[in-house]
């Protein structure tokens, strides 16, 4: 029997992390997606799964506690919007240093600084660029949908895991903080001990009695051991760049300008485009699933056929430089962003992009 | 069918969870549906609005700058939202404390006393259930067993005993709404 | 006939210039603007409006700004004694007082409060304790009273799992770099007045530099609580106070015997 529910996407991440089988979360509340914590708190995790739920004192806390659990080979959570995302940036440069899975989620809000509490996008360079020091990369999913808000938390695991890597969602106010139809998948088992040993034998969860003691840490005083540590992890990025692009082509057949456009923008776009289809104009859209990896390959496959790129974020112009990079100035690529938490309308978006490809 | 309502009032006067069971309701009947609030300081008594979208095809936008129909509860929202309509579609409005009538002429307007309705059956928090009866009988977009199942998944259970006292107030509104002017 | 009692010589009580005029964004009831009046009159009766610096946190006194008529900084969450410290140390002839909630004195900014108190930086902290994260709706604060229920803890505190309600005040008064320090209400017009007169103290005490002067005030917070302004009142008259005792507890650098 499916299992049809109507939830906001905070709640539907929060469930996930439950039906998934994360052994843990650790957080801080911050609006817009404090609902996460508060949904786990009441649904007893404990008694459900055996999974812990702790609120930290602070969000340097609450990353320090994934590095921590994460270390010690548990699948751990943690969720904030921007402000604590910016606070966790030393933590996660640590954890993607000592490459260890765990799942961070963004629930983006106006900026910079304290900024608002409205839906953004504006984390988006802080996300798939670093955001802390050194030579790093998250893999970076963004949601479109409630669904996908679920369905992503159960993905972040799998990936996380398979290449021992720190998965971020980045999602935002309006999808957190909004209510559609989600199909919930079937309760996943928490790894047991069997499973961790045998799938992160390099986690510290005590020394093997037959085996040498694990050491978790991202320190290399040797600067040629410090490289080759580098290029392993980028040899790491670039097969997840081969293998993890995701993304959605909605009504790119016969268009003749491709919109491209993540998480709620692309839903508003998707409604621009109907518009425009109503006009006669060919319109289709590119939706980044993966901002990390980009899906560079099918932008660029697109750049001889369409007459242009409109690139539409709750920004003031970040993804749009991937986009030119992608499609290598062979096409035209323009921009629409609203920016402090202000959601551009399809109306206005269609406008602007009359005006852009007149 | 694609409709897509805009519900806005008062915070406390039950704006948000109208919309979610009428969004529950769409679910049940395995439609696509979107309930997207107003968030934030705003809602401390303040004002509250949301966007509730239901259609047989995958919803795209959940944020909307026309509507096809408005459901306004108080005179901010009146103000705000009556232009949003779109031509020929649907006002439904409480004149209880509207000072200022819907001007508009190119769309169908209906009122509904519900505040005066849900004081009278000696049941103020069913003030939202009466204007969802209204409106059902406006536009049944869904079915009444599919309100009822909504009603169920969207209260908690130790409210449960109160759905029959919901139920009444549906009727009630659909009893009591009155055509100001069609188009 | 209200002509008689308007006329400027029947005055009895005017708000103080050092508030500006703009209506407060509190929930009708709370104690956050209370808090700000007595600070701001402390400011005017000492004269020394051009001469404090107010640091404001992240709560839902973040917009503290609008109401105090001072020049005031707006810290991220957590990190104003930072920048107090940083201020009066550039300004040493300055009054600076940081103006906090519990959770962001108590839980993201403990760092921050206890190295402060610990150097002894001469500034004023006024910590507003209600025992909640009242501005994102109501989340258990470090201050969270022992099964006291709060979204994030709905089935009430659990101190085995929780931890216990933390005591700032009683442990920065360990601290020797903390010169006075007490805990104070501000929902009753006799406590307003012994508040106020801490407050004034603790103006006064930052230019002798001896130290931090530490104020808390047990407050409430109706919206958070889900009580009604009244019934929020008697309830942390019967469950904070017992908790968090009022009183002094360390005056002149020195513990009070009790
Ligand atoms: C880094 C960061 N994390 C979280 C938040 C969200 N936040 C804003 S206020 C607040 C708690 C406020 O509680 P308290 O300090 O007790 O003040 P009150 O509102 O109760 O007066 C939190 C967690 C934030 N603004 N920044
Ligand atoms: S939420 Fe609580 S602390 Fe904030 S203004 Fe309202 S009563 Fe005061
Ligand atoms: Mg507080």
């Amino acid at each position: 029997m499916k299992e049809l529910r109507l939830m906001k996407g905070n709640e539907a991440m929060a469930e996930a992390m439950i039906r998934a089988g994360y052994d843990g979360y650790f957080g801080y509340p911050i609006t817009p997606q404090s609902e996460v914590m508060e949904y786990l708190q009441a649904e007893r995790p404990m008694e459900r799964t055996g999974m812990v739920v702790l609120q930290a004192e602070s969000e340097v806390a609450s990353i320090n506690m994934l590095y921590g659990g994460a270390g010690s080979g548990k699948n751990v959570v943690t969720s904030s919007s921007s402000p604590g995302i910016s606070l966790m940036q030393e933590g996660l440069s640590y954890i993607a240093g000592a490459e260890l899975p765990c799942l961070v989620i963004n629930v983006q809000r106006g900026g910079p600084g304290l900024g608002d509490i409205q839906p953004a996008q504006a984390d988006y360079f802080q996300a798939v660029k670093g955001g802390g020091h050194g030579d790093y990369k998250l893999i970076v999913i963004a949601p479109a949908s409630v669904q996908e808000s679920s369905d992503f938390v159960k993905l972040a695991l799998e990936l996380s895991n398979k290449y021992r890597n720190p998965v971020m969602i980045l999602t935002d106010g309006a999808i957190g903080q909004m209510m559609e139809k989600v199909e919930l998948f079937p309760q996943q088992p928490r790894w047991t001990i069997e499973e961790i040993r045998e799938k992160k034998p390099w986690a510290t969860f005590g020394k093997p009695a037959d085996g040498e003691r694990r050491i978790i840490t991202s320190l290399d005083l040797l600067p040629e051991k410090l490289e080759a540590h580098n290029t392993h992890l980028q040899e790491k990025y670039r097969t997840i760049e081969k293998n993890e692009v995701r993304y959605e082509e909605i009504m790119c057949e016969d268009a003749e300008y491709i919109f491209v456009a993540y998480g709620l923008a692309s839903r508003i776009c998707q409604k621009t485009i109907q518009l425009l289809r109503e006009k006669g104009i060919k319109v289709g859209i590119i939706r980044p699933i993966t901002l990390y990896p980009f899906p560079k390959d099918i932008l660029k496959s697109y750049a001889s056929k369409v007459n242009g790129f409109f690139v539409v974020e709750m920004n003031a112009g970040q993804m749009v430089e991937d986009v030119q990079l992608a499609v290598e100035c062979k096409e035209k690529v323009s921009f629409y962003g609203r920016t402090g938490g202000v959601l551009p309308t399809p109306e206005e978006v269609m406008e602007a992009f009359e005006k852009s490809f007149k | 069918m694609t409709e897509e309502i805009i519900i806005a009032g008062f915070g406390g006067q039950g704006v948000l969870s109208m919309g979610k069971i009428l969004a529950y309701s769409g679910v049940m009947q395995e439609q696509e549906v979107s309930w997207m609030p107003s968030y934030g300081p705003e809602m401390r008594g303040g004002t509250a609005n949301v966007t509730v979208i239901i259609s047989d095809e995958r919803i795209s936008s959940p944020t909307l700058k026309k509507y096809d129909t408005a459901i306004l509860l108080n005179q901010q929202s009146m103000d705000k939202f009556e232009e949003t309509v779109k031509p020929g579609g649907l006002l439904l409005y409480d004149p209880n404390g509207i000072t200022r009538h819907p001007k508009r002429t190119d769309i169908t307007i209906y009122k509904v006393e519900a505040a005066a309705e849900a004081a009278k059956m000696r049941a103020p928090k069913t003030f939202n259930m009466v204007v969802l009866g209204a409106y059902l009988k406006i536009k049944p977009i869904v079915k009444m067993e599919n309100v009822n199942k909504g009603l169920k998944k969207s209260l908690p259970e130790r409210h449960h005993h109160m759905i029959p006292m919901n139920e009444d107030a549906i009727r009630q509104g659909e009893k009591i709404v009155e055509l100001v002017q069609e188009v | 006939m209200y002509t008689e009692l308007i006329k400027p010589e029947n005055l009895v009580y005017t708000k103080t210039k050092v508030m500006t005029d703009k209506e407060l964004s509190y929930c009708p009831g709370c104690g956050h603007g209370t808090a700000h009046r007595i600070i701001m009159e402390v400011i005017e009766e000492m004269g020394i409006q051009g001469e404090t610096i107010g640091v404001a946190p992240v709560g839902c006194s973040v917009l503290a700004y609008e109401f105090m008529n001072i020049d005031v900084q707006q810290a991220a969450h957590g990190r104003a004694p930072a920048l107090a410290t940083a201020i009066k140390r550039l300004w040493p002839e300055k009054y600076v007082f940081t103006y906090q909630g519990d959770g962001d004195l108590a839980a993201i900014g403990t760092a921050e409060t206890i190295h402060a108190c610990n150097r002894g930086e001469n500034i004023v902290i006024v910590f507003i304790n209600n025992g909640i994260y009242g501005m994102t709706g109501g989340q258990m604060a470090p201050t969270t009273l022992p099964n006291m229920k709060s979204s994030t803890s709905p089935y009430g505190r659990d101190e085995t799992e929780m931890g216990h309600p933390l005591k700032m005040t009683e442990l920065v008064a360990n601290l020797p770099g903390v010169y006075y320090v007490t805990r104070q209400a501000v929902h009753k017009p006799s406590h307003v007045r012994k508040a106020k007169k801490a407050i004034r103290k603790a103006f006064e005490n930052t230019a002798k530099k001896t130290g931090v002067s530490f104020v808390e005030i047990v407050s409430n917070c109706n919206s958070g609580w889900k009580m009604r302004p009244t019934d929020a009142n008697q309830w942390m008259e019967d469950n904070m106070f017992p908790y968090y005792p009022l009183g002094d507890i360390k005056v002149d650098g020195l513990f009070v015997n009790k």
